[in-house]
């Protein structure tokens, strides 16, 4: 802090519209640097790193639980005699459950949530809005910390007896409370409550940092409509994580108390589980194990939209700048963003037609839930409209992004059809309900991530990921994607039911079986296929083609920076003059025309 | 065409050796901390929504809810009640002191706030201490599972503010503070008025009803 005019910038403290500048030089070292980190940028990458080994982990539980889908008990290459030395390598039930319930935790809240909100959502936003750093670069530090103990809960949770959690990713109550239900239901769900907590935590830090972020630190000029969509979605999301996630942890405390102190939130009177009743071992009962569903869901169904919201705002600035034009119906999108948001917390029960509940209270979570259809719709035909006699390249980061779309559209679909309750009593628990959510987590969320990448990977690294290699991921993975989930329909459709270790045991499913090992072949290419990714990311990073600050010639703020920008981001202070999505703008000669560049006073 | 990629050139794209420090204020004319912390009082109030709705619920739809004067010292407590309410007071009577930068009655004040607050702490402990050593523990029943998990999670919620009023105490002391510059002592202000409110919704709700 050499310089005297430094001291005279205090954050959060001038008029509003003010921009003050001056100068200043300082070296950290590398711990301050690269591991406790305060740089927005920094942090962005580490969640991002954090998210993708974790990627991996969970999709290696994936794997496992194809393998078992395909050839249930068969004795597993390799591992087999690591895992299961007491059952001539095969998997055990127990073992099962603990797959797929660590397989939904890690992909939903140690892959999808940080990745988007962790990761773009620190990067992108002081970049997008023409800030120097987040509001509270410490407390932003921290949220990334707050991941860490959520690391190691999980870990522990794996070495308590009973090998991991079991109850679902949903921990429904009795299983999830009473330790005589399963095996997972032992020390390691109290484990698995911790890690939720902190995960908690961090997105509640991360959700305020944003939301002070976006409303205080905009650029003079950047009003809030001419906010980029990611920066609205990403401020959606927080609001969603802010006032939804708080009452998840409140009920997680709950089950922690009930597992830990005995108390009687979740358990019935009179319940008997495996020989044994809780009240009669000393605990509380009289309580309502509906009542974890309802606060549950009323987290989670807002949840799924943290996990897609962000990911549709990524989606839409991809598709502007690949297809040089501007987004269609810009105002439209955000409308239908905050909807989307507020139909959200309303709609919780179409989770738990088949739990239970007074009709006409079913039939208002429906109609409710076919609202936020609309919303969606608006959103789908404006991603059309933008690429209606637009100029398509078709770059991958283009690529990934259709292909978010043509699999939201799928996902969106069936989720209408589902929410109408007598279908879901149907097909609630079966693989039709697996089918959705994975068009929409994975060939949505994961898709719009692998367009973000490749398409902001130039600003965090200065060099792009090599195009042939991207093309080819994107096609494996579209054809592997829908190979494993489509089908899934097919199964659904016939009633397997999902969280299964054995389906075939019933004889009226034996014949599904073919189709699950089709599947379980998709699904092990679409693992394979990753290997081009893994090998362009890391290759690329030291590698790719050095380009310069703005290699897409898109017109939003962080194309300004350097690429990588560094400590404090833009040159100088920037001021705005329009919107974000300026393409093919006859006013200029270039088809894009910068939010920075000021044509009026020229 | 748009799909050739310039590619690097120093010139332009390197960054420019001196950093630059640069700041905005967009938005409500408010100070960045404060927005900051209503939003974040906006989470807690869902925290402590789904509490007390959760308590609503099962206290609802139980056969029978016992008499909360029956098990609870509810006196002792409606003093405490008191206690915390007076550290709210004392609280905002440092803010005034603090904006006419008279620094003895601000050290004054802030420093009765955390003994208040400690004090509050101290009582609910004695509560519990006594409770428990008469068997009235989590596991009895619906009354004290819900009674132990929403006291104990606010009294959380009280020590943390009690260590962030410290840590104030502690920049008072240092001289960080003045008419010109006290948003500090504001925020931890608005964090245990927060607290001492949900502390009389919760107090009425288990002590009372
Ligand atoms: C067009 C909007 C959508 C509608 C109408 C919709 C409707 C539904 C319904 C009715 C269910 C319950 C099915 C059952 O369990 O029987 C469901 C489940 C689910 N949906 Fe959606 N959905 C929509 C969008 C989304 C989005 C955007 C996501 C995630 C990003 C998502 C993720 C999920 C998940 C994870 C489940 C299953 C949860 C579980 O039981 O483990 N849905 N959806
Ligand atoms: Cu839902």
């Amino acid at each position: 802090m050499s310089d005297p005019n430094a001291s005279s910038i205090r954050p959060g403290m001038g008029e509003p519209g003010t921009t003050r500048t001056s100068h200043e030089h300082h070296e950290l070292g590398f711990i301050r640097k690269y591991i406790f980190s305060v740089d927005h940028k920094v942090i962005g990458i580490q969640f991002m790193l954090l998210g993708l080994v974790f990627f991996v982990l969970g999709g290696l539980f994936a794997m496992a639980i194809r393998y078992q889908l395909a050839w249930p008990w068969e004795s597993m290459p390799v591992i087999g005699d690591l895992l299961f030395p007491n059952t001539g390598q095969a998997i055990t039930p127990e073992f099962y459950t603990m797959l797929f319930t660590m397989h939904g935790t890690i992909m939903i809240f140690f892959v999808i949530i940080p990745l988007l909100t962790g990761a773009f959502g620190n990067f992108l936003i002081p970049l997008m809005i023409g800030a120097p750093d987040m509001a509270f670069p410490k407390l932003n530090m921290f949220g990334f910390w707050a991941m860490i103990p959520a690391v190691g809960c999980v870990v522990m949770s794996f070495l308590q007896p009973g090998g991991g959690p079991g109850s679902g990713w949903t921990a429904y109550p009795p299983l999830s409370t009473i330790a005589s239900a399963s095996p997972g239901s032992l020390s390691a769900q109290t484990w698995w409550l911790l890690a939720l907590t902190w995960v908690g935590f961090s997105s509640m830090m991360g959700a305020v940092n944003y939301v002070t972020t976006i409303v205080k630190m905009r650029a003079p000029g950047l009003t809030m409509f001419r906010m980029p969509l990611t920066i609205w979605a990403l401020l959606i999301a927080a609001l969603l994580q802010l006032f939804a996630l708080p009452v998840l942890t409140a009920a997680s405390m709950m089950q922690i108390s009930d597992r830990v102190f005995q108390s009687g939130f979740f358990t019935p009177t009179n319940l008997v589980i495996n020989q044994i009743n809780p009240e009669g071992a000393g605990a509380a009962a009289g309580g309502q194990p509906l009542l974890w569903q309802h606060l549950f869901w009323f987290y989670s169904h807002p949840a799924v939209y943290i996990m897609v919201v962000p990911a549709m705002g990524l989606a839409s600035d991809i598709l502007s700048v690949h297809a040089r034009k501007p987004v269609f119906g810009y105002k439209p999108m955000v409308y239908s963003l905050c909807s989307i948001a507020g139909l959200g917390f309303i709609v919780w029960g179409h989770h738990m037609f088949a739990s239970g509940m007074n009709p006409a209270l079913g039939m208002t979570f429906m109609v409710a839930t076919m609202m936020i259809a609309l919303p969606s719709a608006i959103k789908v035909f404006n991603w059309l409209g933008t690429l209606w006699g637009s100029r398509i390249q078709l770059t991958t980061p283009m690529l990934f992004t259709l292909g978010f779309i043509a699999m939201f559209i799928i996902g969106g679909l069936s989720g209408i059809w589902m929410a109408a309750t007598p279908v879901d009593i149907y097909i609630h628990d079966t693989y039709i309900i697996v089918a959705h959510f994975h068009y929409i987590v994975f060939g949505g969320s994961v898709f719009a991530l692998f367009g973000a990448i490749y398409h902001w990977y130039p600003k965090m690294f200065g060099r792009v990921m090599n195009e042939t290699l991207g093309k080819i991921h994107f096609v494996g993975t579209f054809i592997f994607t829908n190979g494993v989930f489509y089908m899934m329909h097919q199964l659904g459709m016939a009633g397997l039911m999902r969280r299964t270790a054995d389906p075939y045991d019933y004889e009226s499913y034996a014949h599904l079986q073919p189709l699950n090992v089709f599947i379980t072949i998709s699904a092990f290419c679409l693992f394979v296929w990753q290997i081009f990714f893994v090998w362009n990311f890391f290759h690329s990073m030291f590698w790719g083609k050095r380009v310069g600050r703005n290699p897409w010639n898109a017109a939003s703020l962080e194309w300004e920076a350097p690429s990588p920008p560094g400590h404090g981001n833009f040159d100088s202070a920037l001021r705005v003059y329009r919107g974000p999505y300026e393409y093919a703008d006859p006013s200029v000669e270039e088809d894009f025309l910068a939010q920075t560049r000021d044509i009026e006073s020229k | 065409m748009t799909t050739t990629m310039t590619s690097y050139d120093p010139a332009v794209d390197a960054p420019k050796h001196h950093h630059p420090v640069y700041d905005y204020d967009s938005g409500p004319p408010v100070d960045r901390g404060k927005f900051a912390i209503w939003v974040f009082l906006g989470t807690e109030i869902m925290f402590f929504t789904g509490m007390i709705g959760t308590y609503i619920v099962l206290r609802a739809g139980s056969p029978e809810w016992p008499n909360p004067a029956h098990r609870l010292a509810v006196g002792i407590t409606a003093f405490n009640t008191f206690v915390l309410i007076c550290s709210s007071a004392t609280v905002v009577a440092g803010l005034f002191a603090v904006q006419k930068d008279d620094m003895a009655a601000l050290r004054k004040w802030w420093g009765l706030s955390i003994l208040l607050g400690a004090g509050f702490v101290g009582i609910q402990a004695y509560e519990y201490v006594h409770l428990i050593d008469h068997g009235m523990t989590p596991n009895q029943d619906l009354f004290w599972s819900t009674f132990y998990l929403m006291t104990a999670l606010h009294g959380l919620h009280v020590i943390i503010g009690v260590l962030w009023l410290a840590v104030a105490y502690v920049k008072i002391l240092r001289g960080e503070y003045s008419s010109k510059n006290w948003v500090g002592l504001e925020l931890a202000g608005l964090y245990w008025h927060f607290v001492d409110l949900v502390w009389v919704l919760l107090f009425t709700l288990i002590y009372l009803m």
